[in-house]
């Protein structure tokens, strides 16, 4: 483990390495998240962006984890990349200028997290509909609340009821 | 209610710049859509100038309620992802727990999976191709299709006592093992179905409609494809062989003789071809497996996972607590996290999961292909034609229940 190139190579951005059942785990600053991907890309054909999403820890400092998983086609490896970011305004850097996979899968973390992804110009919401309150999957978001009735809206997005 | 509401998930594109651009709105609700998706399609004349695509009408908050549900109950609700091949979600779920758990299966039940998880295959690529042919009017493929998938179901009901959502899986083994008959029947399934992809091909592989329809139409580039994280038969039409059966193997696949179809053009047609030669070789896998399915339990004997026999739980004391214990606490699984992907019909069908060393997943996030799939499609149909849009979404076989979760 200790000669693996990919954490060797990233040996100055990493704050703790580990290994998940074979798989490497990088845990990195959240500022140099789109360099490393970057390096990943290009140096170790890391190309297939597999998935993002995010774990609350409701009683940890900084809050949130941030979990990348990328592929790469080349190598036959995995790769875990993790970021710990905290509140009030939890943001992190894009991938979509280097993956359009990212574009997709940012927007479902957005609404599910409350976490702004800095660079993706479309964070509307995908799995819910606009005027869903709270973040669904927020430890804090308890099971059986209810949401408010969203009133019929004509073609240009004004509500027809009540007036 | 004084809640402040943001204006509709309405697209960009309702207001055109060009006022010979008209939009067109398809789905929710739709013939075409099988499933429910939305496409907001922004049209000069016949050709598709930009797309938006919304997903979501099913979602149903998968992750939320696994959250809330011991490991067990989570099985039932994996089914639900990809209904057209259940037993592929629960055998990936339930390798994901048994990993963590560090549990060891019996070799009758590893190989009886990898038996399954390939005739499971084929059910969801007949149901792929089938759906997809028959939007283009291509009836009697579709028939025919449905017959093959039809009986698959039936087949797999008499082992499993469902025709879609099976729930097959037990953490640590299977529900039961396989009832008299069902291999021999297994093998009229198999020969019923070659003899039926005999005339699919017949019927369709040089039909001039069917080509022209298909050939250079929703094309993509290996690149393109990677970009977009497409993964399954979408990649593989590209000419890239990357499969997790072979890349990494899981299951009994690295005892398995099979190859990896790929296309060429990363056309509908190769799509369309690349999943009828994954279904000979699924039944080639099938056949391996029967031959190779070794005797012995199908599950393991560890007490930590599996329930106790019930006339020990009505007999004994000490049985009787553990039935308890596991059924309202459930599986006590050690805290850790892993990431399990396998190749499900779609593509990379990957279960992140989160333990906190209780009874009920931390947390649980599905990587599931139709959503990434959905992510890139307006690249594939935008500067294509209107009547494109169809076979196109057709053959990156969108299961709703997988897209939204």
């Amino acid at each position: 483990m200790h000669d693996d190139p990919i954490a060797e190579a990233l040996r100055e951005h990493v704050v703790e390495r580990g290994d998940s059942f074979g798989m490497l785990v990088l845990r990195i600053y959240p500022s140099t998240l789109r360099p490393v991907v970057a390096r990943l890309k290009d140096e170790f054909g890391f190309d297939l962006f597999l998935d993002v999403t995010a774990i609350d820890y409701p009683a940890r400092a900084p809050r949130f984890d941030v979990v990348y998983h990328l592929l790469s086609p080349r190598l036959k490896r995995r790769v875990r990349l993790k970021l710990a970011i905290g509140e009030p305004d939890p943001v992190v850097q894009s991938l979509t200028s280097l993956y359009g996979a990212a574009r997709y899968m940012e927007r479902e973390t957005h609404e599910m997290y409350g976490i702004r992804f800095d660079g993706n110009d479309d964070l509307r919401p995908i799995l819910l509909y606009e005027g869903f309150v709270g973040h669904p999957l927020r430890k804090d978001y308890p099971m059986e609340r209810e949401q408010p009735i969203v009133p019929y809206r004509d073609q240009s997005g004004r509500s027809t009821e009540g007036t | 209610m004084d809640v402040e509401y943001g204006p509709p998930v309405r697209s960009p594109l309702q207001e055109t710049a060009d006022p010979d651009h008209v939009v067109v709105n398809i789905g929710p609700s739709h013939p075409a859509t099988h499933g429910t998706v939305q496409i907001i399609a922004e049209i000069d004349g016949e050709s598709v100038k930009r797309a938006d695509i919304h997903c979501g009408y099913l979602h149903r908050g998968f992750e939320k309620e696994a959250e809330h549900h011991t490991y067990h109950n989570v099985i039932p609700y994996t089914d639900r992802l990809n209904y057209c091949s259940a037993l592929n979600n629960n055998f990936a779920y339930a390798e994901a727990v048994e990993q963590l758990l560090g549990v060891e299966l019996t070799p009758r039940c590893i190989w009886l999976r990898t038996l399954l998880s390939e005739y499971n295959r084929i059910a969801d690529h007949v149901t792929c191709v089938a759906a997809s042919v028959m939007e283009l009017g291509a009836m009697t493929a579709f028939l025919y299709m449905m017959t093959v998938r039809d009986y698959i179901y039936e087949h797999l009901n008499h082992l499993t006592g469902a025709r879609l959502t099976y729930s097959y899986v037990r953490i640590g083994g299977l529900a039961r093992d396989l009832p008299d008959g069902w291999l021999e029947r297994l093998e009229e399934v198999l020969q019923f179905t070659e003899r039926y992809l005999e005339r699919i091909h017949g019927l369709l592989d040089r039909n001039r409609i069917f080509v022209d329809r298909m050939r250079n139409v929703g094309k993509m580039s290996t690149a393109h494809a990677l970009n977009w994280g497409y993964t399954g038969p979408m990649l593989r039409s590209t000419g890239l062989a990357m499969d997790i059966r072979k890349d990494n193997p899981y299951l009994a696949y690295g005892e398995l003789d099979f190859d990896v179809p790929v296309g060429i053009n990363g056309d509908n047609y190769d799509r369309y071809y690349v999943r009828m030669c994954e279904i000979d070789e699924s039944i080639a896998m099938v056949r391996q497996c029967v031959r190779k399915l070794p005797g012995g339990p199908v599950s393991i004997e560890d007490p930590r996972v599996m329930l106790p026999k019930k006339e020990l739980v009505y007999n004994q004391i000490e049985s009787l607590i553990h039935h308890f214990k596991l059924v309202i606490d459930g599986i006590q699984v050690p805290a850790g996290e892993i990431y399990v992907a396998h190749e499900s019909p779609n593509g990379e069908l990957g279960f992140y999961l989160i333990s906190d060393g209780g009874g009920r997943p931390y947390k649980l996030h599905v990587r599931a292909p139709s959503f990434v799939h959905v992510g890139g499609l307006h690249t594939l149909i935008e500067g294509g034609q209107l009547a494109d849009i169809v076979p196109t979404f057709g053959s990156i076989n969108m299961i709703g229940g997988e897209c939204d979760r």
